[in-house]
């Protein structure tokens, strides 16, 4: 392989992996915290594109679009939480997984009504629809945008959780939720607002795929079962456990699309896990014990 | 303890007199109605209750482990999907005359149904041994993801199978031949389906008593404590996985031949998502609530779905109340008794 491939797929790779994190951390904070399984957080992913991609029709600049979806996609997932989730909290996980089973047929088919079935399509501005030359190769200016906001989320996310207050009270509902609450936390205020968090990041992600990829119905499923392939990799609730499974898998899966025949190319990341979850059931790094 | 036994004897007896009538009446729908229909010139409902008993078999066999093994398998529909194409690959090959794999043994395509029906049962067997390796080392959260992630590449193996289709799935010309059954015949394919699903029925309910069941749900309860008065927890788990991935093959089987075709949408993991709320709906843990929420399934959707195409819409805030209010499931509304756990 020629080394200005191998850097382009390179940054591909981390430029899934990106995406993948934006997902997971949401949804391990979820997990970890709330000890909830969501699995309609892959609607929250297509709504998030859903909501970027008629914005940015009704108002034309791309920033705006993002600058007010990603806040309706955080309200859109706290209303969720207030109205279905938070039943669901002392429930046992087939509960969870069966109630937001019915979540995802819902808001699929309710984008479906809404929206009509046929994909939209987002347009970038000219900053970013160009490319970068790149020690030899152009690379798209938007996926250097990706992987740009995405580490930089990831920094204000470590710097939210390891040094700020809401942080501290993430990190302390993570070990002991009965004990944060008896010492006078409003823990449903705190899980409303972690679970706002994993939307935004997961409506975040879902329009930075807006304009790669079709923004249409069910975009949200494959990359729901991406996610928890990583989370279940990275370990459940930890959030750099999760970023390095998701670049590890973003890198696994862009070099194995190019390096093995296609029958192979789209099981190279299960054999992954299937590989470490032998080694360490528990994950690259567990957070708890 | 033995004052509480005798206390719930009188409720217990009418639960039982109430769980027989309920048996023999769902035996006699299922006996009668594809008949009439075929009678009265619908073979449409003749194909409805075909899918309901095949769909019912799959229900059977995760409620195995998902009920009274306590593992929420997401990944049930794959061993279906292997049972359906392992049926679908060899009906392929046995009509285009031209061998499976000639290294290192030369394998023929066939549609004979007693080469056929025990070779898929076997690979679902053998995936689900495979998978179920890897997965039961975990446990919750990380178990329902684990067997999601298996079920996916699994269908994507199949999408992968360009030969065989890819994503359109594979016609098959004919179904499999079971001398001296004429399969072709709607209403001896959908008896032999029913014939099926009793005995797999029967042998579930065989097996949860059985001391092999007993530590099975011992393990449920509380796998810790069964561990330490001395059973290898993982293997009877491991066992009952297998067993349930090689009846939910057989229900692949049956659901090839049923559609004469196969598809990945047999596999996809909204389809382990459908399994599991028949069990649930139905009531998890009973012998006969898979059966009752695999037909209310499909009814409730053929039943929606005649109203509006966008059923799930419906669908989905249904089964959201249901799991919230109604966790005793179909079974434990009519019957009367509490399902087991």
């Amino acid at each position: 392989m020629s080394a200005p491939l191998l850097i382009e797929q390179g940054l591909n790779g981390i430029q899934l992996g990106i995406m993948l994190f934006l997902m997971a951390a949401g949804l391990t904070l979820v997990l970890g915290i709330m000890n909830l399984v969501n699995l309609a957080h892959g609607s929250l992913y297509m709504l998030g594109a859903y909501f970027a991609a008629s914005l940015q029709q009704w108002t034309g600049s791309f920033a705006l679009a993002i600058l007010l979806a990603v806040p309706a996609t955080a309200l859109v997932g706290m209303a969720i939480e207030m109205v279905t989730l938070r039943t669901l909290y002392s429930r046992d996980h087939l509960d969870q997984v069966l109630c937001t089973f019915g979540l995802i047929l819902f808001l699929n088919e309710m984008t479906r009504i809404l929206w009509g079935g046929l994909p939209l399509r987002m347009t970038l501005p000219p900053a970013l629809a160009g490319t970068v030359a790149l020690s030899g190769i152009a690379y798209p200016a938007f996926r250097l945008a990706i992987i740009a906001t995405g580490i930089l989320v990831a920094l204000l996310l470590y710097l939210l959780i390891a040094r700020t207050r809401l942080g501290m009270l993430i990190r302390a509902g993570a070990s002991d939720r009965m004990m944060v609450g008896a010492l006078g936390i409003d823990i449903n205020l705190l899980f409303t607002l972690v679970f706002g968090l994993g939307a935004a990041l997961a409506g975040l992600a879902g329009i930075m795929a807006g304009p790669l990829l079709a923004v249409q119905v069910g975009m949200g499923d494959g990359v729901l079962i991406l996610t928890l392939v990583v989370i279940v990799i990275g370990g459940i609730g930890s959030v750099r456990g999760a970023f390095v499974a998701a670049i590890l898998v973003g890198l696994i899966d862009t070099f194995g699309r190019i390096l093995l025949p296609p029958a192979l190319a789209d099981i190279g990341i299960y054999v992954l896990m299937a590989a470490i979850l032998f080694w360490r059931p528990q994950g690259l790094f567990p957070a708890h014990g | 303890m033995a004052d509480a036994e005798l206390a719930s004897a009188p409720p217990r007896r009418a639960a039982m007199r109430s769980e027989t009538a309920l048996l023999v009446l769902g035996l006699a729908i299922l006996v009668l109605a594809p008949l009439a229909a075929q009678l009265l010139g619908e073979p449409f409902y003749v194909r409805l209750f075909t899918r309901i008993v095949i769909m019912a078999i799959a229900a059977v066999s995760l409620d195995l482990i998902l009920g009274y093994g306590g593992m929420v398998s997401f990944g049930h529909a794959a061993f279906v999907g292997i049972g359906a194409y392992v049926t679908g690959i060899l009906a392929y090959h046995a009509a285009s005359g031209e061998a499976l794999t000639t290294w290192p043994i030369v394998i023929h395509g066939s549609q004979n149904a007693f080469i056929v029906w025990p070779a898929a049962i076997a690979l679902a067997a053998l995936a689900a041994f495979v998978i179920g390796l890897v997965s039961l080392r975990t446990t919750g959260i990380a178990f329902i993801m684990i067997t999601l992630a298996f079920a996916q590449m699994l269908y994507f193996v199949v999408i992968a199978l360009q030969k065989y289709g890819g994503e359109d799935g594979l016609q098959m010309s004919d179904r499999s031949r079971l001398f001296p059954l004429d399969l072709g015949d709607r209403l001896v394919f959908y008896y032999l389906v029913l014939a099926i699903l009793v005995a797999v029925v029967a042998f579930c309910r065989r097996l949860v008593e059985s001391h092999f069941g007993m530590v099975l749900r011992g393990c449920r309860q509380n796998e810790r404590r069964m561990r330490a008065i001395g059973f290898p927890t993982y293997r009877y788990r491991l066992a009952a996985f297998v067993i349930a991935g090689a009846l939910a093959g057989l229900a692949g089987i049956l659901l090839a031949n049923s559609q004469n075709y196969v598809s990945p949408a047999d596999m996809a993991w909204t389809r382990s998502g459908e399994l599991i709320v028949m069990v649930v709906l139905g009531g998890m843990g009973t012998a006969i609530g898979p059966v009752l929420g695999a037909a209310a399934y499909l009814l409730l959707e053929l039943l929606l779905g005649s109203f509006t195409t966008h059923w799930q819409a419906i669908f989905g805030p249904i089964l959201i109340v249901i799991v919230l209010f109604a966790r005793r499931g179909l079974y434990g509304a009519l019957a009367g008794r509490p399902t087991d756990g």
